[in-house]
């Protein structure tokens, strides 16, 4: 059991980034991923913006709602993406936010999450910019074959 | 001055004394759950059958029905459960804050008191599907509440003075609390909930006077900690050997075990047994915990003194799809084959209607109450099982593959909205849901105080419809579906059957709708403030017949209703927009109140 982080939002960043100081926390390697999707034929979405589907209706929806079009107790992230940037978006993740009888949990210490931060907020952002539609990304992009192997370890598995 | 309103208040003067023993207070709620004019738990009576004798509203005046007062509780989000009528006193509850209302029906629903409990807002962080509590409890002069830190406080029932106060668990692990204590005897009954969270699921007992724990059974780990005897507790007929909550599970996962116990509680005086059911198994993932993962999913019978399981049946072993079974119990006796039986009849979320001999736990039917199941085509008489299809497997399809099409979804046929038995036409009345989903397992490591479940999941409707939600007449007997009403979305309100011929659900539009007990029909609407996830009640005032629904649209149902279902992958386009729930109704807790002219 980890205790919950309390960060900053820089401090937060650099956890997302720092790959490999925390072994948890080491997050799949994007770049290589997008690379991958990218030599596919048409795919709707990258490997990250796939991944952070996936994760974000694993860990978020169940509050924010399918295709995060937000429910009736959070908000609608492809309009919060609109304003709240990339930084401020991983304060909220790694922090939480209480607002009266809303609250948003602390991901910081749970690895199911933190371990595919990126890759949800790359999916988030991209609803947000009308770049993905709601549902499935299909075709689904292929997994490039380096992050199984990152994500289990990230995640301890 | 009204039929009976002497002999209510002095009764309810009469138990509030300190004096009244256990046994007394006993007599007491046995004797005000029979008394059609009040309505003192949250499911009516013991059994659990949300019917009432009350019949001056009925099928040829409903339709003159009309607001009598209403009011507000100040607090968005779901509002699931109903408020008791004990005396004088209505009872409303809140979801969190938990704030309690006693208002005065002798002062037009004047506030005699209120109370709203100081709890962390980090609790509202660890409650799954929006922070829903399903009612408080009455007796022995006290309002118990179950708040979502899982702390239990006893209430004085005249002033709202804090009697008693107990913590039953620990929410910075995901353990919260959401169920409506249950009375039985001298004892107060709760369940938790935080299946989502790894929480341990159990059942608590303290007693009524002082809060003490008389006995907590856990759903799994080693017969001292769950309370069943290898022997003498029997499953199928048969004892279930020693350690029984530890043999399902690989290793120690039975520790992040689940089957928590966050429905209803039912109770037969004459065996004075208790029913209940458990919750899903640890995490969704159900690749990642092999066995059959006793005893989520089962239904318990326990003796009410000592905890003791007397009979265990576990509806889906190995869950692969988040059918919790912790749906109302409802105690009936009825004819089977040309034989009365002590029956209980429970409409699983896993889409089956269970019917067993609630003495001996001898299960009797198991059939479908939703054509759309399609998960498991049947259930076993002999050996209990369902008999699953591989196709809708999401451990036979295995860990990052999508299993598509599964009915029901994780939602349920029907989930926590309590149905109705009418013993005047022998039918059951099932607010339900009609969605379907694709699930996709993915690994999860677990955290405490994190969600642990592992899973994602899209739903729909069934191939081919349209509605999201159902009401219908069941008939135990033959195990048939006598009428059904669609209704666009999930009805997630309780039902309740009344002596009028007539029948009451919600709808999350925000409808209190009634229809006609035997054919279905509809004689009355009105849309309330909000939508409704609440319970139906009725009781009188001053010899004159009232209807009570608590409306405030949010709770799990509303998930993915609010902006509605994507539906893409059915092809319904337009019809996916005409399902955003969003476009008919807004959050706002409010008690609604009717009555004829």
């Amino acid at each position: 059991m980890k205790p919950f982080l309390k960060l900053t939002a820089s401090a937060a960043t650099a956890l997302i980034f720092l790959s490999g100081a925390n072994p948890s926390f080491a997050r799949a390697p994007q770049a290589a991923a997008t690379a991958d999707a990218a030599a596919q034929s048409a795919p709707t979405a990258s490997w990250p913006e796939f991944s952070g589907y996936k994760r974000y209706h694993g860990n978020c929806s169940v509050c924010h709602g399918f295709d995060g079009l937000g429910g009736t107790f959070a908000p609608n992230l492809t309009k919060s993406l609109k304003t709240l940037d990339h930084d401020a978006f991983m304060e909220v993740l790694v922090n939480g936010r209480q607002n009266g009888n809303l609250a948003m949990p602390a991901f910081g210490a749970d690895p199911n999450v933190m371990c595919f931060a990126e890759d949800i907020y790359t999916y988030l952002k991209a609803r947000s910019d009308d770049k993905l539609g709601r549902g499935r990304p299909s075709p689904q992009p292929k997994k490039p074959a380096d992050v199984a192997a990152a994500e289990n370890a990230c995640l301890g598995l | 001055m009204r039929n009976g309103t002497f002999s209510r208040l002095a009764l309810a003067l009469a138990f509030s004394a300190a004096t009244a023993s256990a046994a007394f207070a006993n007599d007491e709620l046995q004797a005000l759950q029979k008394d059609a004019n009040q309505w003192v738990m949250p499911l009516g009576n013991y059994s659990g059958t949300r019917y009432s004798e009350l019949a001056q509203i009925n099928k040829d005046n409903v339709k003159d029905l009309r607001v009598a007062w209403s009011f507000s509780t100040g607090v968005l989000r779901g509002h699931e459960g109903g408020p008791l009528v004990i005396g004088n006193m209505m009872y409303v509850h809140s979801p969190f804050p938990n704030k309690v209302f006693a208002l005065d029906l002798s002062r037009n629903g004047a506030i005699a008191w209120s109370y709203e409990p100081k709890q962390d807002n980090k609790t509202i962080a660890v409650m799954c599907c929006d922070t829903v509590n399903r009612g408080v409890a009455y007796a022995d002069g006290k309002i118990f509440l179950h708040q979502a830190d899982t702390t239990l406080v006893a209430l004085d029932a005249k002033t709202g003075a804090v009697v008693w106060s107990v913590k039953n668990g620990d929410p910075t692990k995901g353990e919260t609390g959401t169920a409506a204590p249950f009375v039985v005897g001298d004892k107060v009954l709760i369940g938790n909930s935080g299946g989502e969270f790894g929480v341990r699921g159990h059942m608590t007992a303290y007693d009524l006077k002082t809060g003490k724990l008389i006995w907590r059974a856990y759903s799994s780990g080693p017969d001292a900690d769950t309370l069943i005897d290898p022997v003498k507790t029997t499953s199928m007929g048969k004892p279930v050997g020693k350690d029984s909550g530890m043999a399902g599970w690989k290793g120690d996962q039975w520790k992040l075990g689940g089957g928590t116990t966050w429905g209803w509680t039912s109770y037969d005086p004459k065996t004075n047994l208790i029913y209940y059911g458990s919750g899903n198994p640890g995490a969704w993932n159900p690749v990642q915990r092999p066995g059959d993962n006793r005893w989520s999913m089962s239904i318990f019978a326990r003796d009410a003194n000592t905890g003791k399981a007397k009979w265990i049946y576990q509806m889906t072993p190995h869950d692969e799809w988040d059918y919790d079974g912790v749906n109302e119990m409802i105690l009936v006796d009825k004819p089977i084959k040309g034989k009365t039986r002590n029956l209980l009849v429970h409409f699983d979320r896993n889409g089956f209607a269970y019917t067993l001999d609630r003495v001996t736990g001898e299960l009797i039917s198991g059939e479908k109450f939703d054509p759309a199941v399609n998960w498991a085509s049947s259930i076993d008489i002999k050996t209990g099982l369902p008999q699953r299809v591989a196709k809708y497997s999401t451990e036979g399809n295995g860990e990052d593959v999508v299993t598509e099409g599964v009915c029901p979804a994780a939602l349920g046929s029907k989930d926590q909205q309590p149905a109705a038995y009418s013993p005047k036409t022998g039918l059951l009345y099932i607010p339900g849901n009609h969605v379907c989903m694709n699930y996709e397992p993915t690994k999860v490591a677990y955290v405490a105080g994190s969600p642990y479940v592992g899973a994602n999941l899209t739903m729909f409707p069934p191939k081919g419809e349209t509605n999201l939600g159902r009401f219908a007449a069941f008939d135990a007997e033959s195990n048939k579906v006598v009428w059904e009403a669609k209704e666009p979305f999930s009805v997630w309100s309780g039902a309740l059957a009344t002596a009028g011929d007539i029948v009451f659900y919600g709808t999350m539009e925000g409808y209190l709708k009634a229809v006609d007990a035997k054919t279905g029909k509809e004689l009355y609407k009105f849309k309330t403030p909000s939508g409704i996830i609440g319970n139906i009640n009725t009781y009188t005032y001053n010899g004159k017949q009232y209807v009570a629904v608590l409306s405030g649209v949010g709770g799990w149902a509303a998930i993915g209703m609010a902006a509605g279902l994507s539906g893409d992958q059915e092809g319904l386009g337009a019809v996916g927009a005409y399902r955003s729930l969003s476009q008919y109704t807004n959050l706002g807790g409010a008690l609604t109140v009717f009555e004829l002219p």
